[in-house]
C-alpha cells in the first residue's frame, strides 16, 4: 500500500517537474520554428534553458518607486502559474491531486496571477507598464468569461468539473464531429492566443512598446525576477496547450490504473502532442499579422460568442450529447 | 446515423459561425469572401444530406448552391464594386460588438423557439431546424445593422441560404424546394444587378443614407 | 393535353414571352389588352366549370371568387394602361425599350398572380406570390427616379424580408403535415392539410402562424409592415399602383386566408381570428389618421388601401358567416373602386403633371367630366350609399355590432375618420380656382366608369347568383 502511495506521489511529482522542465523547449520550437519559416537560422533549441539560467545569474535592478509587491509579485506568479500547469492532466489522469484540478480553480489561479502582473505593472509608476496593464485587463475582461463559458460546456457536457473527469469521458466517448465541440475548440484556441499574449493578439518578438501588451508589464523587471516572470509565461504555454491536448485530443493518456509503463507512454505521447502543438502555434504565428489594438475586443468578443453559442447549443442537445 | 447526423450539424454550425463572420466584418470584400464560404459551407451541408438520406435530387439544389452563390454572385458583387468605385468600407448603423451580442441572442431565441414548439419531432430533426432559424435571423440582423446596398443584399442572400438549410432539414419536402431555390437565386440576382446599376446611375455611392435623404416630396 | 383551368396561367406566361419579343409599344400594348381579356374569359368560364382538387391546383368557391376578381381588374387596367403608356412615352419619362419591359412583366405578374390563387401546394403558392412581388418590385422602379428607386429598394428590402419569413412558415407546416401525410408532395397539399389539421402538432402550427403573418402580412400592407406600400404607389407607373391596390394585396390575403383555415381547424391551436382583429383595427385606425397628413394623392390612396385591407382582415378575423360574406364582398368592391381611382389619379396626374395635392385644384373648372368621375369614385371609397362599399361596410359593422357591441365602435370611428379626411381632400382637389398646368386628358375614361358602374350596380341590387355565391365562399371560410 505505502508502495503504492509512493508510486502515485512520485507520478504526481513527476507531472509537476515535467511541466517545468518542458515549458522552455516548447518556447524553444516556438521560435525555431517562426525563425526557420523566415528562412532564418534561429536561435537553437536549448537556448531558452539558457537565457533562464543566464536571468537567474545576474544582479536584479530595482527601481526606488517600486513596492513590496513589484519584489514578491515574482515569486507569487511562478508559484500559481506552476501550480496551475501541474494540475491539467498531461500523461496521466487520476493521479493523485487530480481532485483539486477543478476548471473553476484553475481559472481562478490564473485570474489571481494575472492580476498580480497588472498591479506590478503599474506598481513603479511608469506609463508602458499602465499601458500593458490596462490592455491586458481589457483584453481579460472578455477573455475570462469565455473561458468560463467553454469550461462550463465542457463540464456541462462530462457532468464534472474535474479536469480530469473531463478528460476520461472523452477518451470514452468516441470523438464525435459535435458542433459544440468545435465551437468550443476554436474558442479555447482565441483565449489561448489571447491569454498568452500571442499573434494575433500580441507580439511576443516586439521591440516597440507602444504595440506591447504583456511584455510591457515586465518591462521593468530584470535578473531573477525577470526569470520567473518569463518561466511563468512559458507555464502558461504550456497549460494552455496541454489544456487543449487534454480536452480536445485526450487520445493516448494512460488512465488512472496504469503502471509506470503506462506513464511513460502517455509521457512519451504528451511530449509529442505538445511540441507538435508548439510548432503549430509557430506556424499560425507566422501566417498571420497582428491586430490593431481596437479590434482586439472584437477578436476576444468572437471567443465569447462561440463559447455562449457552444453552451446554447449544448443546451438544445441535452439528450444528444451526454 | 448519429455520425451522419453530426456532420451535418457541424455543417450547420459552420454555416452559423460564418453568419457570425459576416457581421464581423468591417471591409465589403471581406464580406462577400465570407459570404461566399457561407454558400459552399451550404452547398456540403446539401450534399451530405442528399448522400445521407439518399435523395439524389438535393445534389442539384447543393450545385446551384456551390455555382451560383458560392462562385459567380461574389464574383459578379466583386467586380461591381470594384467597377463602380462603391465604398470598400461598410457602413455600420451598429458597431461589431454590439451586432455580434444581439446576433447571440437572436441564437438563443430561435432555439428557445424551436425546441419550446418541436416536441414532437426527433432531436436531430430540431436542432438543425434551429440553427437554420438562428442564420435566417442573423441574415436579417445583417439587412438591418449595415447600411450599405450591397452587403444588404448579401444580408438578405444569407437569409436564404438560412431557408435552403431548413429545407432541405425537412425530410422528404418535394421538388417544389429546388424549384425556389433555383427560382429566388435568380429572380434576387436580377433584381439586385438591376438596382445597384440603377442606383449607381444616380449617386456615387451605394450607399442606403445617402437614398434616405433624397426623400423628395414625403407626404 | 391542356386543361382549362390551366389556361389561366399559360395564357398570360405565353403572353409575357410574346411580349418580350415585340418591339413597337402600340402593338404591345394592343397584345396586352388582348392577353387579359383571353384571361378573363377563361377566369370566367371557370366560374361554370367543375370544381377542381388536384395535386398542384385547386379550383373551389373560394379562389374562384379572387380568380375572377383578378382578371377582370387585370383587363381594365391593360386597357387603362395601353393609352396611359402612350401619354408616357410621349412625355418623356420612359423610354419605348422599358415599355416593351414593361408589358412583359405585367403579363407574367398577372400568370403569377393566378398560379398563387390557384395553387394547391403550398410552396407552389409561395413562388406564385414571389414571383408577382419581384415583378412589381422592378416594375416600381420603372421610372428610375432618386425617389422610384428609394421606393423600390424599400419594398424590395421589406418584401424580401415578408417573403423569407412566409417561407420559414410554410416549411413548419410542412413539417407539422409531415406525421399525418408522411413525407413528399402530400403533406405541401392544402387540401389535404386541411382534411388532418385537427389532428396536426398545434404548436408548430401557432409558429407556422406567425411567421406566416407576419410574411404575407407584409404584402398585404397590415400595420406595422406597411412601411413600403404608401412609396411604392407613389412612385411607380399608375398601372401598377392600380394591380397593387387592386390585386396583389388581395392576393396576399388570401394566401393568409388559407393559412388560417387551416389554424382555425385545429381546436388546439391558437386562434387566428382574434389576432387578425387586431391586426387590422391597428391597420384602420392608424392609416385613417394618417390620412390626414399626406400631400401626395397617390399616397393618400395608398393609406387609403391600407385602412381598407385593415377593415378586411378585421371582418376576416371576426369570422362567421355573415363577417365573412362581407369581408368577401368588400374585397371585390374595394379592388374595383380602389382601382377606378387609380385610373382617375392616373389621368389627373398626367392632366396637371404633378402628384401634389396642392397644386391639383379646380378639377371641376378645368376637366368636368374627370372632375365629377373622381368624385363619384372617392364617395364610393369612402362607404357612401348606394354604392356597393357602403353595403359591404355596413355589413361588417352590424356583424360586428351584434357580435360585442363596444368593439363595433372601433371600426366605426376609424372609417368615419377616413371619410373626413378622404372628403377634405376632394373638396380641395375637385373645387377651387384651378392652379398650375392643365393638359389634355388623352386616355378613355371607359375602365373607370366600368368599374364605377358596377360598384354602383352592386350596392343598389346584388344579383342572387353573386349572393349564393359568396355565400359558398364566405361557408368554406369558417
Amino acid at each position: 500500500m505505502t508502495g503504492d502511495l509512493v508510486l502515485q506521489f512520485l507520478a504526481q511529482g513527476a507531472q509537476m517537474t515535467m511541466v517545468l522542465l518542458i515549458a522552455p523547449l516548447a518556447v524553444g520550437v516556438v521560435r525555431l520554428v517562426k525563425a526557420r519559416l523566415m528562412r532564418r537560422q534561429g536561435p537553437p533549441l536549448l537556448q531558452v534553458y539558457r537565457d533562464l539560467a543566464k536571468l537567474l545569474r545576474k544582479e536584479s535592478v530595482i527601481a526606488e518607486s517600486a513596492s513590496w509587491l513589484f519584489r514578491s509579485a515574482p515569486y507569487l506568479i511562478f508559484a500559481l502559474t506552476w501550480v496551475a500547469a501541474a494540475l491539467v492532466p498531461s500523461f496521466a489522469s487520476g493521479l493523485m491531486f487530480n481532485w483539486a484540478a477543478d476548471v473553476v480553480a484553475l481559472v481562478a489561479l490564473l485570474g489571481a496571477a494575472r492580476a498580480l502582473l497588472a498591479l506590478a505593472g503599474m506598481d513603479v509608476g511608469t506609463s508602458f507598464g499602465g499601458i500593458g496593464s490596462s490592455r491586458e485587463m481589457m483584453i481579460a475582461t472578455l477573455a475570462e468569461p469565455a473561458m468560463m463559458l467553454i469550461v462550463l460546456t465542457l463540464a456541462i457536457a462530462a457532468g464534472t468539473t474535474r479536469l480530469a473527469g473531463v478528460a476520461d469521458f472523452f477518451i470514452a466517448e468516441p470523438w464525435a464531429v459535435r458542433v459544440t465541440l468545435a465551437l468550443s475548440l476554436i474558442a479555447l484556441v482565441i483565449v489561448a492566443l489571447a491569454e498568452n499574449a500571442r499573434i494575433p493578439v500580441d507580439n511576443p518578438a516586439t521591440h516597440l512598446e507602444l504595440t506591447m501588451v504583456h511584455e510591457a508589464m515586465i518591462l521593468e523587471y530584470s535578473g531573477r525576477h525577470l526569470a520567473l516572470v518569463e518561466a511563468a509565461s512559458h507555464l502558461k504555454l504550456v497549460l494552455y496547450l496541454s489544456l487543449l491536448i487534454c480536452l480536445f485530443a485526450p487520445f493516448g493518456m494512460a488512465p488512472a490504473t496504469a503502471g509506470p509503463t503506462g506513464w511513460l507512454a502517455g509521457l512519451v505521447v504528451w511530449a509529442a502532442k505538445l511540441l507538435l502543438g508548439a510548432a503549430l502555434l509557430g506556424v499560425w504565428e507566422v501566417s498571420i499579422a497582428k491586430m490593431r489594438v481596437f479590434r482586439l475586443p472584437d477578436f476576444v468578443g468572437v471567443a465569447f460568442v462561440f463559447g455562449f453559442l457552444a453552451i446554447l447549443l449544448a443546451f438544445l442537445s441535452r439528450g444528444a450529447m451526454a | 446515423m448519429s455520425g451522419a447526423h453530426d456532420i451535418s450539424h457541424l455543417l450547420a454550425g459552420a454555416m452559423l459561425v460564418t453568419s457570425f463572420a459576416l457581421l464581423y466584418q468591417e471591409r465589403v470584400a471581406s464580406v462577400l469572401n465570407a459570404f461566399a464560404v457561407q454558400s459552399i459551407t451550404l452547398a456540403l451541408a446539401v450534399a451530405w444530406t442528399a448522400w445521407s438520406d439518399n435523395r439524389p435530387d438535393l445534389f442539384i439544389t447543393a450545385l446551384i448552391a456551390l455555382g451560383l452563390k458560392g462562385i459567380v454572385i461574389p464574383l459578379a458583387l466583386r467586380r461591381m464594386v470594384e467597377r463602380l468605385g462603391i465604398h470598400r468600407q461598410v457602413e455600420k448603423v451598429v458597431g461589431v460588438g454590439p451586432a455580434l451580442l444581439v446576433g447571440l441572442a437572436l441564437t438563443g431565441l430561435a432555439q428557445a423557439l424551436v425546441a419550446k414548439v418541436a416536441t414532437g419531432t426527433a432531436s436531430h430533426a430540431r436542432e438543425a431546424l434551429a440553427l437554420a432559424l438562428a442564420i435566417v435571423l442573423l441574415g436579417f440582423l445583417m439587412m438591418i445593422v449595415r447600411r450599405n446596398a450591397v452587403t444588404q443584399v448579401v444580408g438578405f442572400m444569407s437569409m436564404e441560404n438560412g431557408l435552403i438549410l431548413a429545407a432541405t432539414g425537412a425530410r422528404g419536402m418535394p421538388l417544389v424546394v429546388e424549384v425556389s431555390v433555383a427560382f429566388s437565386v435568380l429572380i434576387a440576382l436580377f433584381v439586385f444587378a438591376v438596382f445597384v446599376f440603377r442606383i449607381r446611375e444616380r449617386f456615387d455611392t451605394v450607399d442606403i443614407e445617402a437614398l434616405d435623404r433624397m426623400r423628395g416630396d414625403r407626404r | 393535353m391542356i386543361e382549362p383551368w390551366q389556361l389561366v396561367v399559360l395564357v398570360p406566361f405565353a403572353a409575357a414571352l410574346l411580349l418580350v419579343a415585340i418591339p413597337s409599344y402600340r402593338a404591345g400594348a394592343v397584345v396586352n389588352v388582348i392577353a387579359s381579356a383571353l384571361t378573363l374569359a377563361v377566369g370566367g368560364w371557370l366560374v361554370a366549370f367543375d370544381r377542381l382538387v388536384g395535386d398542384y391546383a385547386i379550383i373551389d368557391e373560394l379562389n374562384i371568387v379572387f380568380v375572377v376578381i383578378n382578371t377582370l381588374v387585370g383587363f381594365t387596367t391593360a386597357l387603362f394602361s395601353a393609352a396611359y403608356i402612350g401619354h408616357e412615352i410621349e412625355s418623356g419619362r420612359l423610354s419605348p425599350a422599358f415599355v416593351r419591359f414593361y408589358h412583359a412583366m405585367f403579363q407574367a405578374m398577372m400568370g403569377s398572380m393566378n398560379v398563387a390563387l390557384i395553387a394547391n401546394n403550398i410552396g407552389v403558392m409561395w413562388v406564385g406570390l414571389e414571383l408577382a412581388t419581384l415583378i412589381t418590385v422592378v416594375m416600381v422602379g420603372l421610372y428610375r427616379t432618386p425617389q422610384a428607386i428609394e421606393a423600390a429598394w424599400k419594398y424590395f428590402i421589406l418584401a424580401s424580408v415578408g417573403i423569407s419569413l412566409a417561407f420559414f412558415g410554410t416549411i413548419l407546416i410542412y413539417l407539422a403535415g409531415q406525421p399525418a401525410l408522411g413525407e413528399g408532395v402530400p403533406a405541401m397539399t392544402w387540401s389535404l392539410l386541411h382534411g388532418v389539421a385537427a389532428r396536426l402538432d398545434p404548436e408548430i402550427l401557432d409558429l407556422a402562424f406567425i411567421f406566416l403573418l407576419v410574411g404575407y402580412g407584409t404584402k398585404v400592407g397590415l400595420a406595422p409592415l406597411h412601411a413600403w406600400l404608401p412609396d411604392a404607389h407613389a412612385e411607380g407607373p399608375t398601372p401598377i399602383s392600380a394591380v397593387l391596390s387592386g390585386l396583389l394585396l388581395n392576393v396576399a390575403l388570401y394566401a393568409l386566408l388559407r393559412f388560417k383555415m387551416l389554424v382555425s381547424a385545429n381546436p388546439e391551436a391558437l386562434d387566428p381570428g382574434q389576432i387578425m382583429v387586431v391586426m387590422g383595427l391597428v391597420s384602420l385606425i392608424f392609416a385613417a389618421f394618417m390620412l390626414y397628413q399626406r400631400r401626395d394623392i397617390k399616397r393618400l390612396f395608398a393609406y387609403s388601401s391600407i385602412e381598407h385591407m385593415g377593415l378586411m382582415v378585421f371582418a376576416f378575423g371576426m369570422g362567421g358567416p355573415l363577417a365573412n360574406f362581407a369581408g368577401l364582398l368588400h374585397m371585390a368592391m374595394h379592388s374595383l373602386t380602389k382601382s377606378g381611382i387609380f385610373f382617375a389619379v392616373g389621368h389627373i396626374a398626367q392632366a396637371k403633371g404633378t402628384q401634389r395635392l396642392a397644386d391639383i385644384r379646380g378639377l371641376s373648372v378645368t376637366h368636368p367630366r374627370l372632375a365629377v368621375l373622381f368624385a363619384l369614385a372617392v364617395l364610393a371609397i369612402c362607404g357612401l350609399p348606394p354604392f356597393g362599399v357602403f353595403m359591404s361596410e355596413f355589413l361588417i359593422l352590424t356583424t360586428t355590432f351584434a357580435r360585442d357591441p363596444w368593439l363595433a365602435l372601433l371600426p366605426a370611428f376609424g372609417l368615419l375618420v377616413g371619410f373626413g379626411a378622404l372628403l377634405l381632400r376632394l373638396q380641395g382637389t375637385i373645387f377651387g380656382e384651378p392652379v398650375g398646368p392643365s393638359h389634355r386628358v388623352d386616355g378613355s375614361f371607359v375602365p373607370m366608369m366600368l368599374h364605377l358602374a358596377l360598384v354602383l350596380a352592386a350596392g343598389i341590387f346584388l344579383p342572387p347568383m353573386l349572393v349564393a355565391w359568396f355565400q359558398r365562399a364566405a361557408e368554406l371560410l369558417g
